[in-house]
């Protein structure tokens, strides 16, 4: 059997981030692609946060494809008939280095392969790895096609899905509670079009979160990210909930639903949509984390379960690529000492843990939860826009204090117990 | 403005392979499955009943976002990722 230092299996930001942190080093790596260059696949919101992972191979970023840094933060409660937008125009994000960018995977994972290639890397597309090879537990190489490819160690960056790792029993297999389906378009507009839209600066970019009635009390919401001259508009939703409920409408119909609500419907005027894409997303939070590591291999990325919904903020491609950057140093550690089994591969959680990818999953840790709540999509988006909608009112009657709309409108929709006990609940988030 | 799904799936690049990579054991669709979530959680809308009460899957137009895999209660789908070269591959993603 052919042997190589190290394979990873899936040429993502998590696979491709270690195997630049090892042929950096002179390792002889090498990554299997599925697909026909690596972001043929991939599916994102869009936005990377960089600024977890800046200082992680600092050299890199000045090149990296971003599309705008996010300088604009809004999110929008939507009700029956009002809406609430809450916009953050934020001098510190608007000054470098910024928190964080827009992104499209395929330019982006394209660029960092290119970047593994440079250091001496290979990558390699258009093949599929078809199962992990395992000897006494230890997994020893893997199968693609018809050639067999072994390693001291292999890093399973599969994705999502986890689909060899499962098949292996590395992990378990995925469940519906635990993930949420995203879909969603790329609508081209021209760059001035954008930035006259969202209020921004030439260059300058936009996250925009919708929760509320777009889902239908389902877990998710839809979002907005502006990229250089198109967006990103999509809807992510529940797999558990879509599977129970969804039976009222068609998945990819939410999504047309969401164009058309007069709120959206200003926002993407005269945009042409030029792909549709769909992709599973890791809801399951840090109790739900496999076994990061074991004789011969390392789980990296989300085939890990290592993203983060926490309703505004959506996170997985920064702790990918920094679960990337510590496989490759444990690795590269674990040759040092000529030992690839689980003990000698055990720095990898260690690592994690003092890292802040294990740090911020842990204080996520009651999210998935907590955000189970259908009153997060229903009740509350409603409430807040009915009260704002109450404090502008000016009817033929005569006005109310100003006081006494508030606490009327406060007492009616937030004083009772079972708010009470959801704001209990969210001071653990 | 809205567009049909066999339209929004045209503006994709897919490869298509002989070889078909979701298979479904249609007896288990028939006899034990109630709920039948396939039918309307698949984003690419690719799942039918045909006329003989069989459910059938264009695999032809899968976005591979494991959705219906993941929906199935019953095991009832033999789904593996395209082989290499095939499927959709996103221009922007
Ligand atoms: C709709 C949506 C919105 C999101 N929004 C955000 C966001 O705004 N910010 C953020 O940080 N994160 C976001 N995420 C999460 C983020 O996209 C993921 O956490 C991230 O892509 C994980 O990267 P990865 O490298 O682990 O997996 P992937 O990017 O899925 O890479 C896995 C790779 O392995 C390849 N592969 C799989 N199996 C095989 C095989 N058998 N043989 C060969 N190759 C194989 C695949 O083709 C793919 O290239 C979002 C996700 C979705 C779906
Ligand atoms: S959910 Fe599974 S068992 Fe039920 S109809 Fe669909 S494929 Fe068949
Ligand atoms: S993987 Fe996704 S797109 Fe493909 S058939 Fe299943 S649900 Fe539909």
């Amino acid at each position: 059997m052919e042997k190589v230092d190290c394979i990873i299996v899936g040429g993502g930001l998590a696979g491709l981030s270690a195997a630049y942190g090892l042929a950096s080093e002179g390792l002889e790596v090498m990554v299997i692609e599925r697909g026909d260059y690596s972001g043929a696949k991939n599916v994102t919101g869009g936005r990377l946060y960089l600024s977890p992972i800046r200082d992680i191979y600092p050299e890199l970023w000045e090149s990296a494809p971003f599309e705008r840094p996010v300088v604009r933060e809004l999110v929008t409660l939507m009700g029956d008939g009002a809406d609430t937008t809450i916009e953050l125009a934020s001098q510190k994000f608007a000054t470098p280095p910024h928190q964080s960018y827009t992104v499209l995977r395929a330019r982006l994972d394209q660029w960092l392969a290119d970047q593994v290639m440079e250091k001496g890397g290979m990558v390699i597309t258009k093949n599929r790895v078809d199962e992990l090879l395992l000897e006494n537990g230890k997994v020893i190489g893997i199968r693609a096609g018809e050639d067999d490819i072994g390693a001291d160690v292999t890093i399973i960056a599969e994705g999502v899905l986890g689909l060899l790792s499962s098949k292996a029993g590395l992990r378990s297999e995925p469940r519906p509670e635990d993930h949420a389906v995203g879909f969603k378009e790329i609508v081209e507009l021209p760059p001035a079009v954008i930035q006259d839209r969202w209020h921004l600066n030439d260059g300058e970019g936009a996250a925009h979160l919708f929760m509320g009635s777009v889902t239908r009390g389902m877990l998710g919401g839809g979002f907005i990210y502006t990229n250089k001259d198109s967006i990103s508009l999509g809807i992510v939703v529940g797999m558990e909930h879509l599977r129970r409920d969804g039976e009222k409408m068609d998945s990819w119909k939410l999504l047309d639903a969401f164009k058309e609500m007069p709120q959206i419907q200003p926002l993407i005027a005269g945009g042409t949509t030029v792909e549709y894409s769909a992709h599973a997303i890791y809801e399951g939070g840090i109790a739900k984390v496999p076994k990061l590591y074991g004789d011969g291999y390392l789980l990296v990325g989300d085939t890990a379960g290592l993203s983060l919904n926490a309703l505004v903020t959506v996170r997985g491609m920064d702790f990918a690529i920094a679960s990337g950057y510590y496989a490759a140093r444990t690795v590269l550690d674990a040759r040092q000492r000529g030992d690839f089994s689980a003990a000698g591969l055990a720095q990898y959680e260690q690592s994690l843990r003092s890292s802040f990818v294990l740090k911020d999953l842990e204080t996520a840790r009651e999210i998935p939860h907590t955000i189970e709540n259908p009153r997060l999509f229903t009740h509350y988006p409603q409430a807040v826009s009915r009260l704002m909608q109450d404090v502008f009112t000016i009817g033929p009657q005569p006005a109310k204090k100003l006081s006494s709309v508030v606490i009327g409108g406060v007492r009616k929709d937030f004083l009772n117990l079972t708010t009470f006990k959801e704001l209990l609940g969210m001071r653990k988030i | 403005m809205s567009m049909s799904i066999e339209a929004k799936l045209g503006l994709d690049v897919f490869k298509i392979d002989k070889e078909r990579h979701i298979t479904i054991d249609t007896e288990k669709c028939r006899t034990v499955c109630t709920i039948k979530a396939c039918l309307w959680v698949c984003p690419a809308n690719l799942y039918e009943v045909d006329d003989q009460g069989n459910h059938t899957v264009n695999y032809e137009g899968c976005l591979e976002c494991g959705t219906c895999l993941i929906s199935c209660d019953h095991r009832a789908l033999e789904w593996h990722y395209p082989r290499g070269e095939y499927g959709v591959q996103y221009r922007m993603g």
